[in-house]
């Protein structure tokens, strides 16, 4: 195993910690597409170029685009219930 | 050595569903499901990683040389895609969720056995 | 059961799920040490067999196409999920004398985002097109490239308003593109059928490899798949923005 695959799985452990840690969906958002290049590098590393490309594409346009709008949805109900409630 | 990709997706899948399970928030354990998927794009990448192998791409290396294995990358190529659509049918699921229930606690969800 | 209660039987469970997995992982072939025999046969003879450089391509959309039509189905059938439920949403939420209200507008877009938008959107679609045709050529092909098309429009988004996304890609366009794409990745499979006699055998000519019309119904397929996934991603993004977007009248509106 070379030095950058040790270095890849490294970040990748670290990184996956993180996303189960992070203190909100919002910023989970973001350590989420971190870690999507974090995973990037590793695929690459592995000789797996398709893979990489597939992932980072994923993890920069795909995912987190839909992950902010759905929160962005589910703050505005929020907000919507407050003001029918105080009517 | 050797067994350290194994051992770091068995930590990733552990985390992942350590994350599910203790989520208050259901985008927490939808985010926390992308963890544990990863964790099996890297048991598979490690089962058909060869030493010196290149990527299995001849366009410019002799078809002679020797490369990784194609077919693991081919699953986990579609695969990778295709998460992300059905994690947005879950994304949806729990917008929908929350317009009915008013909260994204799994907790407050279960008010249909009542 | 309350949370205390799940966690510790997560953490009984978890520690004997993560025992068995670590053992269960043990017994594979120590990692770099490839024992399996259809990888290396691919590998000899895919070049000169398909005449496609990207043996891992030619495996999706060629050696193994069959997987790829189911898999291509459930991305089509998540999507058609995602409509389906943000859609009635949608329907049962806006009150129709609201509607002549709404704006679809994305406040506070900076100067310095709108400009890189713009810079971007050409060459996104230039990178995306790439990707799907070169697909038996080079490290790309239809999933990729698709995903990277989808960007476009979304850039186009970012760097205006939402109506002129929804004038370079009104739904009904987002919508045929991701059916065609899909009805033609089959149709290219029923090819194979009806001009060589097996399902998603290889009909057209092979070509030279390293050309970009080589590999027989790559390129093809590559399209399809591609026009189907960008079109699958394009429709649940504007599902989401719709969703998100809509800022209603009244007091304090969004």
């Amino acid at each position: 195993m070379t030095v950058l695959q040790i270095a890849a799985l490294a970040a990748v452990a670290i990184g996956g910690t993180a996303v189960v840690v992070a203190p909100n969906p919002l910023k989970q958002t973001l350590v989420l597409s971190v870690y999507g290049m974090s995973l990037t590098a590793l695929f690459f590393v592995f000789q797996a170029p398709d893979v990489a490309l597939s992932e980072i594409v994923i993890s920069t346009v795909g995912l987190p685009v839909m992950i902010l709008l759905a929160l962005r949805k589910v703050r505005q109900n929020e907000r919507q219930g407050e003001r029918e409630e105080e009517q | 050595m050797s067994f350290l990709p194994f051992a770091i997706a068995a930590w990733l899948f552990l985390v992942g569903l350590y994350g599910i399970v203790s989520a208050d928030n259901l985008i927490r354990a939808i985010l926390s499901l992308t963890v544990v998927q990863s964790a099996t794009y890297l048991v598979l990448l490690g089962v058909g990683y060869s030493q010196g192998g290149q990527a299995p791409i001849f366009a410019d290396i002799p078809q002679t040389s020797k490369a990784v294995d194609p077919v693991v990358q081919v699953l986990v190529l579609t695969d990778i895609v295709i998460e992300a659509t059905v994690t947005a049918l879950l994304l949806a699921l729990a917008v929908q969720a929350h317009k009915r229930f008013g909260s994204l606690n799994p907790e407050d969800l279960r008010a249909l056995q009542d | 059961m309350s949370r205390r209660a799940r966690l510790v039987m997560f953490g009984l469970a978890g520690a004997g799920f993560g025992v068995v997995l670590v053992l269960g992982l043990a017994g594979l072939p120590a990692f770099g040490d490839y024992k399996g025999v259809y990888g290396n046969v691919i590998n000899g003879i895919g070049v000169t067999e398909r005449r496609a450089t990207d043996l891992v391509t030619a495996l999706n959309f060629d050696f193994r196409a069959f997987d790829t039509l189911g898999e291509e189905f459930i991305l089509f059938t998540s999507v058609l999920g995602v409509v389906l439920i943000l859609r009635q949403m949608r329907g049962e939420q806006d009150r129709p004398s609201q509607r002549e209200a709404e704006e679809h507008s994305f406040a506070g877009a900076s100067a310095a985002l709108r400009a890189l938008s713009l810079v971007l959107i050409p060459m996104l679609l230039a990178l995306g097109v790439y990707v799907v045709v070169h697909g038996a050529l080079t490290p790309g092909g239809g999933f990729q490239g698709g995903v990277i098309l989808a960007a476009g429009p979304l850039a186009v988004f970012l760097a205006g308003r939402y109506l002129r996304m929804k004038t370079v890609a009104p739904t009904i366009v987002e919508e045929l593109g991701d059916a065609i794409g899909a009805a033609g990745y089959a149709l290219v499979g029923l090819g194979g059928l009806v001009f060589a006699g097996v399902f998603f055998k290889n009909f057209l000519p092979l070509g030279i490899p390293g050309h970009l019309l080589s590999a027989g119904q790559l390129p093809l397929a590559s399209i399809a798949v591609g026009l189907e996934v960008s079109g699958a991603f394009l429709v649940a993004f504007s599902e989401f923005l719709d969703q998100a977007l809509v800022v209603r009248s009244g007091p304090g509106g969004g």
